[in-house]
């Protein structure tokens, strides 16, 4: 095709030789910089291969000479990380509970932890923000049915409370009704005597003596003579304004013929000492801890 | 690849290529006024730009030293007397403002004044030309070398000022560097090696822009690059001053000579004579007496060279000059040329930039050096607690702005009766609690506050956290909401 190429005199340059109904094509190569580029590019996609894991194999790949792999340094990244941490986690570990709460800096290390922490553990049952939900206590507020110190927390945390764990938190709420230790008229005298306790309205109807002489034939063992409840056994106040459960009649009634027995897991054998310690210390910084 | 083409193949009418090669500029040197206004302004920037990492300035202990100083680890900008952090990135929007306004003030003024004189491009590039010029020779011998074949002396030579170009160019790059890091400490570890690989890989990308911007790109970067000169063209009106050829005096050109037979004949004869010592001179290649173009600069240096002439001739200096179309069309009118740098535009302009620097002057000196931000707690949002009171929790985030660690008490203004309980940092004085902010940076901090069962209480009402800094009595506050649960 060569000997068709003409000299195009507007453009200043050759044409290619083809032609198409007329229509004759200009020879414009391409800029010197971009094919250098191109070649460069290759060169570089060799390089690429050499060092970089490229082809696939029958059985695996080439891995190149660095033998990068994303794998590999995620692995590493996570090693850095749990190093970094551990570092600063010992700091947390040799100091005690209420020296961590007097540093600023500690502090603020164990509540970053905690959170993360609580949020990976305990939100399902007691919520992101610790609010609770009926049956799950709310860890804000003030009231606490196995008591609300730094240490008491820690163990809670630690042995869980009903869990089967040899350490754990016992105490029975006894269903009443289900039991027959109680008659179903009972169980709603002392309901309504449960909530004169706590100053909420009672039935018309109600016998304040009678409901005093039940309370204390079957209540006061476990929440005292005037219902304050004990930690020791879990029993909840009955004077407060929080109600784990609810304060209406039908479920005060509820209670005390079925019963109630919350659980919640140990975590000592799932969670490292340090971030126990660290929840323990979140969760008495929420707000409500003593 | 591309086959050169001769230039008598090339027709450069309309119908010419769309892409002509660029035509190497063999810029004459000269001498004269604007060329010393040049050279001093050149030396007032670069010296600025090269020497103001290592000027010192005395913050007190712990603080930085350097009086100009992006520090982008801490996340802290050091201006001398000022030091701003992060969320006051605005007093930037106010230099912008400020450095835009001042463009075009000069603009109407005195035309591109910027960029005859002051852009990084033109010094930086007229420095590239003056070492090109010392190494290789002026105009003529370039231009005869460039046409001629290349020999071992040339070849020298053209090392010499590729050599001497990249070194100025590595010294601008290094000059950068240090403005982000302790200028001295940074030198001492650049040369011994152990300065962050961040620190060379700058310097690299701006010693090969430098080098490229100044020693190869050239004009190109303001004909083809740059916005300005679009933008100028739409500020500029007829009042600007601009690099002119006045016409009304130079046309017809004539040699002086033939000048002198035409006016013998008591005829016109212009004053240009037509020696091309503008076009010579001229650093973007262009002819100024085609009238005001989009490539002109607006250097000046056509002035000095045209002036250098005239004086040379026994003519009147200033053929070219600054000047306006509205005085060439007063003189060949036979009147008065008249000036008007005071006009509605230029007082416009002033009186912005004034106000643009009235209100940055007085953001900077009411500015807080203390301030508080609050965050209610989104989860639980209010909480009752077991004798009916109600407690929300907020995050508080002080920040001291000072160079000195400093006492504060916190106050809250809300429910009747509230009580501010701070987790982790009870005081001595729990009525009023007080912490201690760390100097120069932000403090965090929860706090709950609590109000008793109150029936008629509303649901939502406003809470203020106010500070109180113990010794220098400054206050800050913040406001949010206590909500009922």
């Amino acid at each position: 095709m060569s000997e068709h190429n003409e000299f195009d005199h507007v453009s200043g340059r050759s044409t290619t030789g083809h032609e198409w109904d007329g229509i004759k094509e200009l020879n414009t190569p391409l800029p010197r910089w971009w094919v250098l580029t191109f070649y460069a590019t290759i060169i570089w996609a060799i390089g690429y291969w050499v060092v970089y894991p490229a082809w696939p194999l029958v059985s695996g790949y080439t891995t190149g000479l660095f033998h990068y792999s994303t794998r590999a340094s995620v692995a590493t990244d996570l090693t850095d990380l749990e190093k970094l941490r551990g570092e600063k986690m010992a700091v947390l570990g040799n100091a005690s509970l209420a020296n961590i709460e007097k540093d600023p800096a500690l502090l603020a290390l164990a509540r970053a932890r905690g959170k993360t922490v609580f949020a990976d553990n305990c939100a399902p049952c007691h919520g992101s923000g610790g609010a609770g939900a009926k049956g799950f206590p709310n860890l804000n507020d003030d009231d606490w049915l196995w008591g609300g110190s730094l240490d008491q927390i820690m163990q809670t945390i630690q042995f869980g409370a009903r869990s089967g764990h040899a350490k754990t938190h016992e105490g029975q709420m006894l269903a009443f009704g289900r039991d027959g230790i109680l008659k179903k008229d009972e169980i709603v005298t002392v309901a309504n005597y449960v909530r004169s306790l706590s100053g909420l309205s009672i039935a018309p109807k109600f016998d304040a003596t009678a409901g005093k002489k039940l309370f204390t034939e079957n209540c006061t063992s476990c929440h005292g003579d005037n219902g304050k409840g004990n930690p020791e056994l879990g029993a909840p106040n009955l004077t407060d304004q929080i109600w784990l459960y609810g304060s209406d009649e039908e479920t005060l009634v509820e209670t005390i013929t079925n019963g109630r027995a919350g659980v919640m897991p140990a975590w000592v054998g799932r969670l490292d000492p340090v971030t126990v310690k660290a929840l323990a210390v979140y969760v008495h910084s929420l707000g409500g801890g003593k | 690849m591309n086959k050169p083409v001769s230039p008598d193949q090339f027709i450069t009418d309309e119908d010419g290529p769309l892409y002509a090669p660029r035509k190497k500029v063999y810029p004459q040197g000269v001498s004269g006024r604007f060329r010393s206004i040049k050279w001093r302004l050149m030396a007032v920037c670069l010296g600025v730009y090269y020497l103001l990492p290592f000027v010192r300035w005395n913050r007190g202990l712990g603080a930085p030293d350097q009086a100009v100083l992006i520090d982008f680890p801490n996340r802290r900008f050091y201006f001398f007397f000022i030091e701003l952090w992060p969320q006051e990135i605005y007093y930037f929007t106010g230099l912008l403002v400020l450095a835009a306004l001042a463009l075009f003030l000069m603009n109407a003024l005195g035309g591109r004044i910027w960029c005859g004189y002051l852009c990084p491009q033109t010094v930086w590039t007229d420095l590239f030309y003056a070492v090109e010029r010392l190494v290789e020779g002026d105009r003529r011998a370039q231009i005869k070398a460039d046409a001629g074949p290349m020999t071992a002396k040339r070849a020298g030579r053209r090392m010499l000022k590729h050599a001497i170009w990249l070194m100025i160019a590595w010294w601008t790059g290094g000059a950068w560097v240090l403005y982000f890091a302790d200028a001295p400490t940074l030198v001492r570890d650049l040369a011994t090696f152990q300065a962050p690989a961040i620190a060379y890989v700058w310097i690299a990308i701006l010693t090969a822009s430098t080098y490229l911007l100044a020693g190869y790109m050239r004009e190109q970067v303001c004909v083809y690059m740059c916005p300005w000169p679009r933008i100028q063209a739409a500020l500029t009106d007829e009042w600007a001053l601009n690099v002119t050829y006045k016409y009304d005096r130079g046309e017809p050109r004539c040699s002086v000579k033939k000048a002198f037979d035409i006016r013998a004949l008591g005829e016109k004869a212009g004053d240009c004579i037509d020696c091309n010592q503008c076009v010579a001179a001229c650093p973007t290649g262009i002819d100024i007496r085609d009238g005001a173009q989009l490539d002109c600069i607006q250097c000046g240096l056509c002035i000095d060279a045209c002036d250098a002439v005239m004086t040379k001739v026994s003519r009147k200096t200033r053929l070219i000059g600054y000047d306006n179309d509205i005085n060439v069309q007063r003189r060949i009118a036979g009147k008065e040329e008249i000036f008007k740098p005071v006009r509605a535009r230029t007082v416009v302009y002033a009186g912005l930039i004034t106000v643009v620097c009235a209100v940055m002057l007085y953001a900077l000196m009411s500015r807080t050096l203390l301030d508080v931000n609050v965050l209610h707690d989104r989860n639980p949002i209010a909480v009752r607690l077991s004798d009916g009171a109600t407690h929300n929790g907020y995050t508080l985030r002080f920040l001291n702005k000072r160079g000195f660690d400093r006492v504060i008490a916190i106050d809250v203004d809300g429910p009747a009766e509230a009580k501010l309980h701070v987790i982790g940092a009870d005081s001595v004085t729990p009525d009023r609690p007080m912490i201690v902010l760390g100097r120069d940076t932000t403090t965090e901090l929860r706090v709950l506050v609590t109000a008793p069962f109150d029936e008629r209480a509303e649901k939502s009402v406003p809470v203020t956290f106010r500070i109180t800094d113990i010794g220098l009595g400054e206050v800050a506050s913040a406001t949010d909401h206590f909500v009922l649960p």
